[in-house]
């Protein structure tokens, strides 16, 4: 179902520090995100949104990832991206480009449509570089490096730890519906089935939960959690930080 | 419905993320820290739910349950459903980092809305035909505000996006008929086999 693939890796950006990362990938998203204040497009921004694609786009290569595993993560912002362009270059007003039956298609929506679509890829392909290039238990524990409260961060331990056991629990529960004969349908009695399977897994998490927290209780949890690894800045880690910071600033200043 | 990223206006985003980190904070008040584990295991839970497809004609649409989370979770939905959208784009690039606040907003305030107005009514004690019906208004209620809440947070990013908007509200539709079934039956479910996870506010006592 899921797969951490590319977390083990050496290249420049796996062995940056993970809370560099973050705060870069955080800093070049909302600066990136902001981008369009204004409806009206410029030359100039579009050149901005061109240059933090372009960045954006080294960023992912720096991590090597493979080209087709890439385009399989862009898959889904690209599905929001398609169902903005079936509606926005006919919705927004402006200067008639063509023609589509009944509907006008203007200049300014299509210019609209692709600012949003370069946005959203610029900015999904930085998170990709960041998370292709580190495991999620490396982020959780620079989250609470970076004082996120500690519940928010033990709470994304635990879940991420069970999603993999609770996914499991449900294939069986599905392959044990499908021996039986279950074919799913539009009618009443598939979405009564499906209530019951989502309940059954509702009640053996929560069973879980429980012993779980009980043996936890065993070996003296106290509510906390210790991290073996430590943190640590290093020269390369401040040097990029600081280019790319640079880099969002500009970027930002440009388009203001 | 995941907002991506670049799309909405950054008042909007600032709105968003300012309702979302209140309702965290609510939440993690409510939260102690014996019961994180079997918070988070409950949230695991739910997002494999949300990973469940459910046949309607010829398409299938994936289960939201936002209403059977606020049942069960109460105010803690809005922690539960910002670690499960984190998540998500973390391991799947649905939605993403400046989005998180609004799509936690859009499905986790329904969440918490509709368990104050129907939860009273799916408790262990209450009638069954009243329990029945509070479930199936709760969970299509859900769904249904979040259909708006995401159609409003298009539409207020700018007005090119109201037939966006209208689109995704009526797509919401037929789904909230599906969670509203899916709720009830499932509250029926639990309250014969587990009914502590309907008593309100749940965690589990083991120590308590």
């Amino acid at each position: 179902m899921i797969e951490e693939g590319f977390s083990q890796g050496n290249s420049l950006l796996h062995r940056l520090d993970a809370r560099v990362k973050i705060l870069w990938v955080v800093l070049f998203s909302v600066v990136t995100a902001v981008c369009d204040q204004w409806p009206v497009l410029t030359a100039a921004l579009a050149l901005a949104l061109a240059v933090a694609l372009a960045l954006a786009l080294a960023v992912a290569f720096m991590a090597r990832v493979a080209p087709r595993e890439l385009v399989r993560r862009l898959m889904p912002v690209n599905l929001f991206v398609i169902f903005l362009w079936l509606v926005l270059p006919f919705t927004v007003t402006g200067d008639p480009s063509f023609t589509l039956g009944p509907l006008v298609a203007t200049r300014q929506g299509i210019l609209y449509a692709t600012q949003i679509s370069v946005k959203s890829n610029a900015i999904v392909i930085a998170l990709i570089a960041l998370i292709t290039s580190t495991s999620i238990l490396t982020l959780g524990h620079a989250m609470h490096a970076l004082r996120v409260p500690r519940k928010i961060v033990y709470l994304f331990f635990f879940t991420y730890r069970y999603i993999f056991v609770i996914y499991r629990e449900y294939i069986r529960l599905k392959e044990a519906m499908k021996i039986r004969g279950f074919c799913p349908g539009t009618n009443l009695h598939t979405y009564k089935t499906y209530a019951y399977l989502v309940g059954m897994i509702l009640v053996r998490s929560s069973e879980r939960a429980e012993r779980v927290h009980q043996a936890m209780l065993c070996r003296g949890f106290r509510g906390r959690l210790y991290s073996l690894s430590d943190f640590s800045m290093r020269t390369a880690d401040m040097v990029w930080m600081g280019a790319m910071s640079a880099c969002v600033v500009v970027l930002g200043l440009w388009n203001g | 419905m995941h907002i991506s990223e670049g799309v909405l206006s950054p008042s909007i985003l600032v709105a968003g993320a300012a309702v979302t980190t209140a309702g965290v904070v609510m939440g993690l008040k409510r939260l102690e820290q014996k019961d994180v584990p079997s918070t988070g295991i409950l949230s695991a839970a739910f997002f494999v739910a949300s990973l469940v497809h459910v046949p309607i004609g010829p398409a299938s649409v994936h289960l939201v349950l936002n209403g059977l989370l606020g049942l069960i979770l109460g105010w803690r939905a809005f922690p539960a459903i910002l670690i499960g959208l984190a998540l998500q784009a973390l391991l799947f690039q649905f939605g993403g980092i400046t989005t998180l606040g609004v799509n936690t907003m859009n499905m986790a305030l329904p969440a918490v809305v509709c368990s104050m107005v129907f939860g009273w009514a799916v408790r262990p004690r209450t009638p069954p035909m009243l329990r029945v019906v509070a479930a199936f208004a709760c969970g299509s209620g859900a769904v249904l505000l979040s259909g708006l809440l995401v159609a409003c947070s298009l539409y207020w990013s700018g007005e090119a996006f109201l037939p966006a908007a209208k689109l995704i509200v009526v797509a919401h539709l037929p789904v909230m008929a599906i969670e509203g079934v899916l709720t009830s039956a499932c509250t029926v479910f639990l309250i014969r086999v587990k009914p502590e996870l309907l008593e309100g506010g749940y965690v589990h006592s083991a120590s308590s």
